[in-house]
């Protein structure tokens, strides 16, 4: 499903390159759930960024189901983002003037879904991660545990083969951390491929597979069982 | 993305930001109300002094004493100028071709008394011509009487006003009045009109003109009015006119003809852009609402950066943020447009109830290019800050504190 060869993200700080990612390989197959830990700096997010096409690689390749990403368009890589991919965010980001209803319903409008079947999808993927009764309050009137749940609805309205969260639980207590993990690994259990970056190494373990980073490259990869 | 949902999207980001949008929102209305409104006086003065020229009958010649040159106003005087009179008036009407009719007028001003009252007046002396010319009507009596102007009798015709504070609650009709040293008796009250070419016609006592050049020592007429029968007698009019004169007063050319119509349509050109120019004063301060536009749609765009993020991370194509930006852009511009046409159009009504002589009307391509325009500044002044929406890197721009 994901294949990067040698992929680097060099940026140009003050005339000088900063190898954010310096030669990574990975491959993640189909259905996988994959943690992604590392010190901060080394690069984890830039990876993530990168395989949800939100940001291209400057050197190497990356292959998504077969398809060269550095060779597609504007257009394609939000097709890409849109239909394939789902975020979710440390930060949640959420619209703030718009219900949770709302913000789930986003990615719908964006695709130019009809009223109806948005407002049906929204519902049902609200209800899935436990928030039916929440779906007409506004971001700052749900705990930070329901916020990310409302992301995570948000982030699979549309199906995506790929889910990647960047340190999902980093803004929240250890019992709606928990919630949220247990909710991704759900939904990896039905068959979605799951990406989590993480500080925590409790969380960390919980992947059947975990790969390292320092410095912009991969350290390591254990697979289940392993120290 | 539908336009539907474009636009309710971009409506949410404004209803979040009442006072920003409120703000804005008025600098376009003013604008639009300002075009709205300046237009509509302008219009109002040309159709207010169109009207006034209408008013004084149509397809006239103007007939003035002394020789005006086009390069100067100064009268040019060879010799002596010939007095203008009632015998050349006389002789215009029986050799112009065209003619419907001639009156002669000579203005002066005179005590009126009436028994015990008295009041100060306009004298304006004329003949029986004068009341068709000037479509005047009466409110009682009649009009000076026609026949040989020389020998018209001592009659007179008041206005309104005039029979009002010298008569009160008493029929003027038949009364003596004095002009002066010499009485009149009042044949005529004319219909209330007020002010029509810089004549109080409330205020003004019309008698023969033979017994006004008496009262007022003089010997020439103050204007000829010359009516034509039709716009094309007009300028062959002017040229007989002048050959008659001419011809009566020893060969020379003393007098200066004007047409009415052509007063009318250089003032009417005057005031048309005169009208362009208020309007396009207006127009510079909707430039200015849609410089505030662009500022606030500025401050939205950075402000809503990691907003700008999430839609690109779930899939917004960036031909998708740059039209939601600038449909919010435009929905500011409209929605202020809409105001300042609400707002234009009930002060040009307010205007019109104040002052119902000044015909205050928005002309209505004034309204249709302001409302354009607003829409047009919008859609100009937002698509700077929505280009910068639609640039904005996806990791840079969710990563903005
Ligand atoms: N826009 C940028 N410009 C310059 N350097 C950057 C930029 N984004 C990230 N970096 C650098 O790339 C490295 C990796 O960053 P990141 O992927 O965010 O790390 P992590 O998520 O693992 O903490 C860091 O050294 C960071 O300073
Ligand atoms: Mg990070």
């Amino acid at each position: 499903m994901i294949r990067l060869e040698g992929v680097t993200r060099t940026y140009e700080v003050g005339g000088r390159p900063v190898h954010a990612l310096a030669g990574v390989d990975l491959e993640v197959a189909g259905g996988e759930y994959v943690s992604i830990m590392g010190p901060s700096g080394s690069g984890k997010s830039t990876l993530l960024s990168i395989l949800g096409c939100l940001d291209r690689p400057t050197g190497g390749t990356y292959r998504l189901r077969g398809a060269d990403v550095g060779r597609l368009g504007e257009d394609e890589l939000a097709r890409v983002r849109r239909n394939d991919v789902g975020f979710v965010f440390q930060s949640f980001h959420l619209v703030p003037r718009l219900t949770a209803l709302e913000n789930v319903e986003l990615p719908m409008v964006l695709a130019g879904l009809p009223r109806a079947e948005r407002t049906r999808r929204a519902e049902a993927a609200l209800g899935a991660v436990g928030l039916a009764d929440r779906a007409p309050h506004r971001p700052e009137q749900l705990s930070g545990g329901e916020r990310q749940r409302v992301c995570i609805a948000r982030a699979v309205v549309l199906r995506p083969s790929i889910l990647l969260a960047d340190e999902p639980t980093g803004n929240l207590d250890s019992a709606s951390g928990n919630e949220v993990i247990g909710l991704l690994e759900s939904l990896n259990r039905e068959g979605l491929t799951l990406l989590v970056v993480t500080h925590d190494e409790a969380i960390g373990r919980r992947a059947r597979r975990r790969v390292r980073l320092l410095d912009g490259r991969v350290v390591g990869t254990a697979p289940e069982g392993a120290p | 993305m539908s336009l539907l949902d474009v636009l309710r999207f971009a409506g949410t980001a404004l209803v979040g930001h009442r006072l920003r949008t409120g703000l804005s929102l008025l600098g376009v209305a003013v604008g639009v109300a300002a075009v709205i409104l300046l237009t509509s006086l302008g219009e109002g003065a040309r159709r207010y002094v169109t009207g006034e020229f209408a008013l004084m009958g149509s397809n006239l010649l103007i007939v003035v004493p002394g020789k005006t040159e086009t390069t100067g106003t100064l009268p040019l005087v060879g010799g002596t100028t010939h007095d203008l009179t009632l015998a050349d008036v006389e002789a215009l009407e029986r050799r112009v071709s065209g003619v419907v009719r001639a009156a002669g007028l000579t203005v002066g001003s005179a005590t009126a008394r009436a028994g015990e009252l008295s009041r100060d007046v306009t004298v304006a002396g004329t003949t029986a011509e004068w009341k068709p010319l000037r479509r005047l009507t009466l409110r009682a009596g009649q009009f000076l009487p026609a026949g040989r102007p020389e020998e018209a009798p001592r009659v007179c015709v008041v206005g309104a006003r005039v029979a009002s504070e010298l008569f009160p609650g008493r029929n003027p009709l038949g009364e003596l009045l004095r002009l002066g040293d010499e009485r009149f008796r009042v044949i005529g009250v004319l219909t209330a009109r007020g002010v029509s070419l810089g004549l109080d016609l409330d205020e003004v006592v019309l008698v023969p003109a033979v017994q006004a050049l008496r009262m007022f020592d003089r010997t020439s007429l103050f204007r000829v009015l010359v009516e034509m029968r039709h716009p094309a007698d007009l300028a062959p009019g002017k040229t007989s006119v002048l050959h008659v004169l001419k011809e009566r007063h020893g060969g020379e050319e003393d007098v200066t003809v004007f047409t009415q119509d052509a007063v009318v349509s250089t003032l009417g050109t005057i005031l048309g852009m005169l009208t362009l120019v208020l309007g396009g004063i207006a127009a510079v301060s909707l430039a200015v609402a849609g410089v505030g536009i662009m500022n606030v749609m500025l401050v939205s765009v950075s402000e809503r950066t990691r907003e700008v993020g999430l839609l690109l991370a779930l899939g917004a194509a960036r031909r998708q943020v740059l039209r939601l930006f600038l449909a919010e852009a435009a929905l500011l511009s409209t929605a202020g447009g809409a105001a300042g046409l609400l707002i234009g159009l009930g002060g040009a009504r307010a205007v019109r109830a104040l002052f119902p002589a000044f015909p205050v009307a928005p002309p209505a391509w004034a309204v249709a290019a302001a409302v354009a325009l607003s829409v047009a500044v919008g859609l100009v002044f937002g698509v700077l800050p929505a280009r910068q929406a639609a640039r904005l890197e996806p990791v840079a721009a969710l990563a903005r504190r």
